[in-house]
């Protein structure tokens, strides 16, 4: 790949003191070029770029102030002891989870939901008892309760979505009706279709039924503010790197009493009490589900990603993506021969799209021979291709730093990418 | 109005790579076969099916193929179709260890010659070279054909190398 430096497209101006030029400032790479052209990043949704802040935070972190943590009574081990727990700290703020010690940190939100199918689906699930999804699940939000279900039998339902891309409510409810689903385990958004699930009125009716709710955060973290205790929700899970943090570190939210009640994940340092041949015991929530030393940069750099995202704010944050969201689809929606997946009335910053007579890939390499960066796929959501009879589409995701003349330019460029195939 | 767009991406997409890829040749299941094989791509979701019937001196009579794919895959499919009937099954793997060097590199100086005429044949896939990631969508098909010839019944582009 060919990469030099040189200025972005022209960014914008949104009223109310949103300013995406001094954003984009924040950002190093959006000054890279690709293939020649200035790099349009419209592949958030996947991972998004990180600003100057996380980048110094863990650089920073490496240089002046290392150890393990937890366990080295020295200096610099207490010192990024105390830099890692303010990580927990933040993401307890961010969620306004009541009590810092629910916040389990782990790998990705992947981990976040395998902890879950082992210790809640495994530890106090009864086999007879079963797990309700979605339709507009992520893989990693099927397969492990998958693997549940061959393991122990519980039965997987999920449930459909309405072709505008909306979950269906009547038949939510009435898969829960018989009082056997345990735990609903759902996206708050579609990360193929940007729909926000009514995630409170999830919970209402979930545990009007007995039923424990686990929210997958991946992509609603990034666009709105969550409060777990006004969503009042059991359990919540988000990523860091697609909060403008870094890869490898990932968040399980629980309620203090269910995570007390969950056998550990895995075994091994950090997570016991004491350990003898005969017998092990396991530290208190939420220790007992952090085996092994745990991701000490990525917490320093998750605990500067979030404090940039509160610094900007989620007001505005939420307003910026709104704008550009119902631009693309306003631009996007007009191409003739261009199709948008879903037409839900809460969405995110994510649309989906197919080209007539164009595979998605095709239109991927088209666009990114333009520097535009688009996923193309199944998105790890084959169920959901399949219920709209597709295999793959191109999808554009949008974060703070996106500008309109980004959408203007995927628009003017698919529009050429339909008379290339034509 | 002359589209200068996309100009430096002809190299990828050839008029031929278009014109197969929309228009393919040896689409459908054949009604009378002798090998088949399914290939997949797991990282992206294509999928190709091959047909193979057999000639009496057990060269290649015939080939075809479905394939839910990109163009490139499409048309990678077809023009293996058209190059390796009438060929051995010792001189398709030739072939096929052939193009793809060329889908890597984007030439294969050192081929045999007896190749040539079907590599010229192949050689607006070449441009392949130039975007790793659609490499794949180019050698799924022969990976496939492989597949068949040796009896397996399944391979996917993530069993070995591109």
């Amino acid at each position: 790949m060919n990469v030099t430096t040189r200025p972005g497209p022209r960014p914008n101006e949104i009223p109310g003191g949103f300013d995406v030029a001094r954003i984009r400032e924040d950002f190093p790479i959006l000054r890279q070029t690709v293939r020649g052209k200035p790099l349009v990043f419209l592949d958030s949704a996947a991972s998004a770029q990180k600003p100057r802040v996380v980048i110094d935070a863990m650089r920073d972190a490496m240089e002046t102030q290392y150890a393990n943590v937890h366990r080295g009574l020295h200096w610099m081990s207490e010192r990024t002891t105390d830099a890692y727990e303010a990580a927990r700290d933040a993401v307890a703020t961010l969620l306004n989870a009541p009590d810092r010690n629910e916040i389990v940190i782990t790998r990705n939100v992947t981990e976040s939901l395998n902890l879950m199918a082992h210790s809640y689906g495994r530890g106090v699930l009864r086999p007879d008892q079963a797990v309700l999804i979605s339709a507009m699940e992520h893989h990693s939000n099927i397969v492990p309760w998958q693997m549940l279900r061959a393991d122990r039998g519980n039965e997987l339902r999920v449930a459909p979505i309405t072709d505008a891309g909306e979950l269906d409510m009547d038949a939510f409810e009435a898969l829960l009706a018989d009082g056997k689903v345990g735990l609903v385990s759902i996206t708050h958004m579609s990360n193929v279709l940007g729909t926000y699930t009514p995630a409170q009125r999830i919970v209402q009716i979930a545990h009007a039924y007995g039923a424990k709710v686990l929210f997958d955060g991946a992509q609603a973290t990034v666009h709105r503010r969550v409060d777990v205790q006004a969503l009042d929700c059991d359990f919540y899970a988000f990523t860091g790197h697609k909060l403008y943090g870094p890869t490898g570190i990932g968040i399980l939210w629980g309620r203090r009493e269910l995570l007390e009640a969950m056998p550990p994940f895995q075994g091994g340092g950090e997570m016991i009490s004491s350990v003898t041949y005969e017998r092990s015991t396991w530290a208190h929530v939420p220790h007992k589900f952090e085996a092994g030393t745990p991701p000490i940069l990525e917490g320093i750099g998750l605990k500067a990603a979030i404090d940039y995202v509160q610094a900007i704010g989620y007001e505005a944050i939420a307003a910026h993506e709104a704008a550009l969201t119902d631009h693309a689809l306003a631009r996007l929606g007009a191409l003739d021969g261009v199709r948008i997946l879903g037409s839900a009335q809460d969405r995110g910053g994510v649309v989906s799209f197919v080209v007539d007579r164009a595979h998605a890939h095709d239109v991927a390499t088209l666009l990114d021979r333009q520097g535009i960066a688009v996923r193309a796929g199944h998105h790890c959501a084959e169920p959901l291709m399949h219920r709209f009879g597709l295999e793959s589409t191109a999808r554009a995701s949008f974060a703070l730093y996106t500008t309109r003349e980004e959408i203007d330019f995927l628009a003017d460029t698919l529009a050429r990418v339909r008379e290339f195939f034509t | 109005m002359s589209d200068t767009t996309f100009d430096d991406l002809r190299d990828l997409y050839q008029e031929v790579i278009l014109d197969h890829g929309r228009r393919p040749r040896h689409t459908g299941r054949l009604a009378a076969f002798d090998a088949t094989a399914k290939g997949d791509n797991p990282l992206c979701g294509d999928r190709i099916q091959v047909w193979v019937k057999y000639a009496a001196d057990d060269s290649i009579a015939e080939t075809s193929f479905e394939a839910r794919g990109c163009a490139i895959s499409v048309a990678s499919a077809d023009l293996m179709a058209e190059v390796v009937a009438g060929r051995s099954k010792a001189d398709t793997a030739s072939l096929f260890a052939a193009f793809r060097d060329l889908s890597r590199t984007g030439s294969c100086p050192d081929c045999d010659a007896r190749l040539q005429p079907a590599l010229e044949r192949l050689a607006p896939l070449a441009g392949v070279h130039e975007y790793p990631s659609r490499v794949k969508c180019a050698t799924l098909p022969w990976h496939t054909l492989s597949a068949a010839l040796d009896g397996r019944g399944e391979t996917s582009s993530e069993g070995g190398p591109a």
